[in-house]
């Protein structure tokens, strides 16, 4: 289990690490915190000729909440340094994200593991893509053509696959607006494993009456998804479970040795019922 | 007694001698050796369950830089490792496990070719590159295939891919007692197969030694004597040439108590360059390419009177072996051990068994930590449950009824069991669980609709097995005693050799509490070696729970005969009889007049610088060697487990709430040894009974290569353990202790099951089958049954 | 690796801070942390396991955080400071640290193989962490796998060593607020 031979680039600005993707091409490959990538090196299911190693790139590791009240995450910021800030650097309303890092992992992973290299990875399981699907976050991307803003519902496209041309790295992670009743949620065998369905939810509420509400599932599809017949529920006021219920109908989740498609349905009703509550609860 | 200690250390947890150099990172293990000029071994492993190889190229692998060297069977000359039982030919088929691959793979990740590289990482750039070709046979990858008429085989000689089938009682009548009897019972049950999982895979660095004409093997193996006599067989050298070192060794648990072709390959391959070879195993290959174990399926009926007592009990078992016999103690292992011994603690009038090992193309299977009998407590605790059931008894009530309470009591097994708590740990333990509240506890989670449950699993372990309870299983190679030498150099400080090999039983601290206590020095004073075939005479390794038993007699043996010998020394001196001496905090003493005494170091000086001094009937040194074997049966450790489960039913996650454990090991040489022991025990029993398995799909490809898909439980998953302990010395160990190291992973399986299928008890659902994932709970959970009471 | 002629054209000269010394290593790119820390530096207390992030057995702490030495290139940790097991006990008198001692107290390593690992895993979470609870001890404990203990000891003994170390500084404040 060790990794095959590549040439290993540190780069000293997004400028340049751009440049030697657009001059490596499909070889190379991008290393923020490395705790997929790595693994999959010493497996040897990955073998870039060329590793571009951004970890050098602090101006891409921030947050911080503008006077927009949107979040913005750099790209490198580790998912400990997430778990970790304060209430200044979060803001209010960010809650749910600094709670699903527990989720993550285990904290030797969270201290490496960074948010964009978490996204850009593209896992159908992870908890920031789930996030990002849920709260409508925006990617920065910048490349040798310039930057662009990609929103979430285009970035994924399905396992390990996202929007991120080859030259391009992510720079940073915009969540729009506060979500002060938000709450993710899932399920593993062991504490730390991927999840074998996880569930977010996003309610606009006063904290009595529902008025709507995000609903959106991992390990169900090939990348998070926002399950739009749940979300029908809670605008007309339906019960979480019920909620829960058209959540596990609409989808068509996938069967394998985590379990089967039924168990994955009978998961769903569970944790989008019990996100449901804990996002009320907030 | 000889001694006198006002300190006596056995039955005190002392610091132990192992743990600063462990805890400061200066442990030695396999992989921390680095020789000059050292090369890096690897394997080319097959990629197919079953085929012939038709063609091995290696020449692409030798062009790749870094690699020195790439060998198959041929080119080194290797043979084959052959383990066997003296049984006749129905009962027992030998087969040849070949140290690399020739002609024919059996299982995917079965070794064919060796690469040496400058580096670990050249070494794997090499394996990329090797061409192997195979003709593929249908794959055999489960009982019902292997057993069908007409059935590939695995081997061309077992027939129905037959390697053991054993019918080793069959009480006369046993059809009539199940006929007649009030209450029958019926248990079908399979275990997953799992990974004894040391954390430390398995290595070894190999190196010739030229001025010794030795090869010298470091390997981290709970049996360097039996490592030694294969390595030697397979290379063509006297066993005197050969070498087994053991440094630290990261846990074994079975795993690295059988002989492996890789290290005898990387001997090979060291002996061919004349240059030191490393191989450590990756832990891909570790999971799905080393020595898997406990896949077993039982099917079973007990039969009952009508007041709960047990009339008999008939099983089949046929255990799962894979592709090979392992080295030395062949595919019999697991059936063997599971027909005579099944009926356990209880009194079994009458008992029918047959035992088959079949193969398959899966991974071979060596001996782990419990051998077959988590599997069959597990069989007869559930038929105990089914039965109470049955008869609308309680369930501990129809155990008491049936508990062996008489000793010495012999079985219906042909095996005397020795004094031990059967029914005391089972009370005990009830209390325990009641005390805490745990059935109150239940009773309202009843009310509430949510699902609590209750499991306990009584057993006993042989520990202690002598060279008469293996030889009875007709191993060609019969294992069982074991030698110890105890040295005094002229300071007063002891050398203690022992053939055991402690990897994390501390035996480094316990066989010095012996030592120490026989001879009344200090702890410091005792030093303990172990795995080094040329500084020990000869040894069985540490297994079966064999070591304080056997191995600690042993010290305690040669400990006092050293002590007789300062005596004597001293009683020369003195010109009295050795009898009125007495050996007391590092002197031998008179026992007329204690204040007339000399001290260790005194005597050593006599015996080593003035040994004119000696009479002439004591010969000069400090050195004595014993050998302790177990004559009868064996002494039986036993324990009651109890479990409290709660299922939940949005996930299905069984959740341990509260564990307990009432164990008798009789004297505990070291408690908190004897309680980590037991945690650690019961964390793989749980193991085993809610995690892990690695299955194989139709092609025989196994589902783990990495921890991901081979779920080994997490400080989440493993709940705390209360542990008391109740003592019944054994009679006839040195030390009055009896073994520890299995009885934890013994007891948990059946107690887990237990509770889980107690929480179950409104669903109608019974589970018998490990491990029980969540999945399996949501199931039952969701029966109609369960349903209709609501 | 002493044979340093089958680096490939691709060595690299790094520079790696451990346990506050600085080392120059001539090494290829693809070389792991946890590889070079053993067997270049010939620092053997960190252990491989699994090489996949899982079991913990290469916890090193990277800037004071318990991070997988084998899920990082050592090329990366140029610039950090790596903290291994070799940095707990006294650098003169090797006596154990208090951690270390509490661990062999309360019988948390058997065999002591992934003993390196949990006392790096518990050292830079303790750190951060003074306060936490056995709960949350119990939690971080998860991260590693450990196959002899059960791990009951080992949460007993972080634990332990948390609560001792919070009743020595709060007896420190109380003595320089008597003075």
């Amino acid at each position: 289990m060790k990794p095959a031979p590549f040439r290993y680039h540190r780069a000293r600005d997004v400028e340049g690490a751009t440049a030697l993707l657009a001059e490596l091409g499909d070889d190379a490959k991008v290393i923020a915190g490395g705790q997929s990538l790595v693994a999959m090196m010493n497996f040897r299911l990955a073998r870039p000729a060329h590793l571009v190693d951004i970890g050098g790139l602090r101006e891409l590791d921030h947050l911080g909440v503008g006077a927009d009240g949107e979040l913005r995450i750099g790209a490198l910021t580790t998912h400990h340094t997430v778990e970790t800030a304060s209430p200044r650097e979060l803001g209010a309303g960010f809650d749910v994200i600094r709670d699903a890092m527990a989720w993550i992992g285990h904290l030797p992973i969270r201290t490496r593991g960074t948010v964009g290299g978490s996204m850009a990875h593209g896992d159908a399981t992870a908890e920031w893509c789930l996030l990002a699907v849920l709260l409508d976050a925006e990617f920065v991307a910048r490349g040798p053509r310039g930057q662009r803003r990609i929103p979430a519902r285009e970035f994924f496209f399905g396992y390990y696959t996202t929007a991120l041309d080859p030259d391009e790295i992510l720079v940073e992670i915009v969540f729009p607006r506060p979500a002060p009743h938000a709450a993710l949620t899932e399920f593993a065998e062991r504490r730390g494993d991927f999840a074998i369905v996880s569930a977010a939810v996003d309610l606009d509420t006063d904290g009595r009456t529902v008025n709507s509400g995000r609903v959106a599932l991992g390990g169900v599809a090939a990348m998070p998804v926002r399950v739009p017949e749940a979300e029908a529920v809670l605008a007309a006021g339906g019960s979480f479970r019920d909620c829960a219920e058209a959540a596990a109908d609409a989808v068509d989740p996938p069967g394998d040795a985590n379990g089967s498609a039924h168990y994955r349905k009978h998961l769903i009703r569970t944790l989008v019922e019990r996100a449901c509550e804990e996002a009320m609860s907030r | 007694m000889t001694s006198v200690t006002e300190n006596q250390l056995v039955g005190r947890s002392v610091a132990r001698r192992e743990d600063p150099r462990l805890l400061t990172g200066h442990g030695r293990f396999v992989d921390d050796i680095e020789l000059p000029g050292m090369l890096h071994a690897q394997f080319v492993r097959s990629t197919v369950a079953h085929g012939l190889i038709t063609a091995v190229d290696l020449t692409a692998v030798r062009r790749v830089p870094g690699v020195v060297a790439a060998f198959t069977a041929a080119d080194l000359g290797l043979g084959d490792i052959t383990a066997r039982l003296d049984r006749p030919p129905a009962e027992f088929v030998p087969t040849a496990m070949p140290v690399l691959a020739r002609d024919r793979v059996r299982y995917v990740g079965e070794p064919i070719a060796v690469v040496v590289a400058r580096d670990p990482y050249a070494a794997e750039d090499g394996l990329e590159a090797a061409r192997v070709t195979y003709e593929s046979l249908p794959p055999v990858t489960c009982e019902e295939q292997a057993l069908a008429p007409g059935a590939a085989l695995v081997h061309e000689e077992a027939v129905r891919n037959t390697l053991v089938d054993v019918s080793l009682f069959a009480t006369e009548g046993i059809d009539g007692i199940f006929e007649n009897a009030p209450c029958v019972v019926r248990v079908e049950a399979r275990t997953g197969r799992q990974n004894a999982l040391p954390l430390e895979t398995r290595g070894a660095v190999a190196q010739w030694d030229a001025r010794e004409e030795q090869l010298v093997v470091h390997t981290c193996t709970q049996i360097p004597h039996q490592v030694r006599t294969v390595a030697s067989r397979c290379l063509g050298l006297d066993e005197r040439a050969v070498r087994v070192i053991v440094p630290d060794m990261g846990g074994g648990f079975g795993l690295k108590c059988v002989v492996g072709r890789e290290e005898i390959a990387a001997a090979a391959a060291a002996l061919r360059l004349r240059r030191p070879v490393k191989w450590i195993e990756d832990r891909k290959d570790a999971l799905s390419a080393s020595f898997l174990a406990r896949e077993q399926h039982y099917t079973a009926r007990a039969a009952f009177d009508a007041d709960g007592r047990i009339l008999g009990l008939d099983a089949d078992v046929v255990c799962d072996m894979g592709a090979y016999s392992c080295y030395p103690f062949t595919a019999g292992i697991e059936p063997l051990m599971a027909a005579g011994e099944m009926p356990g603690v209880y009194k079994v009038p009458a008992y029918r068994v047959r035992g088959r090992a079949i193969t398959t193309n899966k991974a071979p299977t060596a001996p782990y930590r419990g051998v077959s009998r988590p599997q069959y407590v597990m069989v007869v605790e559930r038929l105990m449950e089914r039965a109470a059931r049955e008869l609308d008894m309680d369930p501990l009530e129809i155990r008491r009824r049936n508990l062996i309470t008489d000793f010495p009591y012999t079985g219906v097994n042909h095996i005397t069991y020795d004094p031990g708590s059967y029914l005391e740990s089972l009370d005990l333990c009830e209390q325990a669980l009641k005390e805490a509240g745990w059935y109150d506890r239940q009773a309202a989670a009843r009310a509430e609709g949510r699902h609590i449950g209750i499991g306990y699993s009584c057993f006993s372990e042989r520990t202690g097995y002598g060279s008469a309870a293996f030889a009875a299983r007709k191993m060609q190679v019969v294992p069982g005693f074991d030698l110890s030498e105890v040295r005094m150099d002229t300071g007063g400080a002891v050398t203690v050799t022992t053939g055991t090999m402690s990897h994390g039983q501390s035996h480094e601290t316990t066989m010095a509490q012996i030592v120490a206590d026989a001879l009344g020095v200090d702890l410091a004073k005792v030093k303990l070696h172990q795995g080094d075939t040329d500084r020990i005479t000869y040894g069985w390794g540490t297994f079966a729970s064999r070591s304080i038993t056997v191995g600690g007699s042993a010290v305690r043996r040669a400990a006092v005969k050293l002590g007789d010998k300062l005596r004597a020394i001293a009683a020369a001196e003195w010109g009295v009889p050795p009898e009125e001496t007495e050996l007391a905090r590092g002197r031998v003493r008179r026992r007329d007049e204690p204040g007339i005494e000399l001290t260790y170091e005194h005597l050593a000086d006599i015996a080593y610088l003035k040994s004119h001094l000696l009479p002439e009937d004591i010969e000069p040194g400090l050195t004595a060697t014993a050998a302790f074997d177990v004559t009868t049966d064996g002494t039986f450790s036993n324990a009651t487990h109890g479990a409290v489960v709660e299922l939940h039913e949005g996930t299905g996650q069984v959740e341990i709430l509260a564990y307990v454990c009432v164990e008798d090991c009789g004297v505990a040489i070291h408690p908190q040894v004897v309680e980590g022991q037991c945690r650690g025990g019961i964390a793989q029993g749980i193991a085993g009974a809610l995690f892990e398995q690695i299955t194989y799909d139709a092609q025989g490809e196994p589902s783990a290569t990495s921890f991901m898909d081979y779920k080994v439980p997490t400080a989440h998953e493993i709940p705390d353990v209360t542990i008391h302990h109740l003592e019944t010395p054994c009679a006839f160990t040195e030390t009055g202790a009896k073994g520890a190291g299995e009885g934890g992973t013994i007891g948990a399986p059946a107690a887990v099951l237990n509770a889980v299928n107690d929480a179950l008890r409104a669903t109608g659902v019974e589970l018998d089958t490990t491990p029980i994932t969540p999945e399996t709970v949501h199931r039952a959970l969701t029966s109609p049954a369960l349903e209709q009471t609501r | 690796m002493n044979d340093t002629s089958g680096l490939g054209d691709d060595a690299q000269l790094i520079t790696l801070d451990v346990n506050g010394t600085s080392y120059e290593v001539i090494t290829a790119p693809r070389r792991t942390l946890v590889d070079v820390l053993r067997h270049d530096l010939r620092l053997t207390g960190t252990h491989v396991g699994c090489e996949h992030g899982i079991c913990g057995a290469c916890t090193v702490l990277v800037d004071g955080l318990p991070s997988r030495a084998c899920l990082m290139f050592a090329a990366q940790a140029e610039g950090a400071r790596i903290t291994t097991v070799e940095s707990l006990a006294d650098a003169d008198t090797g006596e154990l640290g208090d951690l270390q001692r509490a661990f062999s107290d309360h019988h948390g390593l058997q065999c002591g193989f992934c003993t390196p690992g949990f006392l790096m895993l518990a050292q830079g979470f303790l750190t951060e962490r003074p306060e936490a609870s056995k709960e949350e001890i119990r939690e971080v404990v998860a991260a590693n796998l450990c196959r002899c203990t059960g791990y009951q000891t080992i949460v007993e003994a972080i634990d332990a060593c948390a609560t001792a170390r919070r009743a020595q500084r709060a007896a420190g404040t109380e003595e320089t607020s008597c003075n």
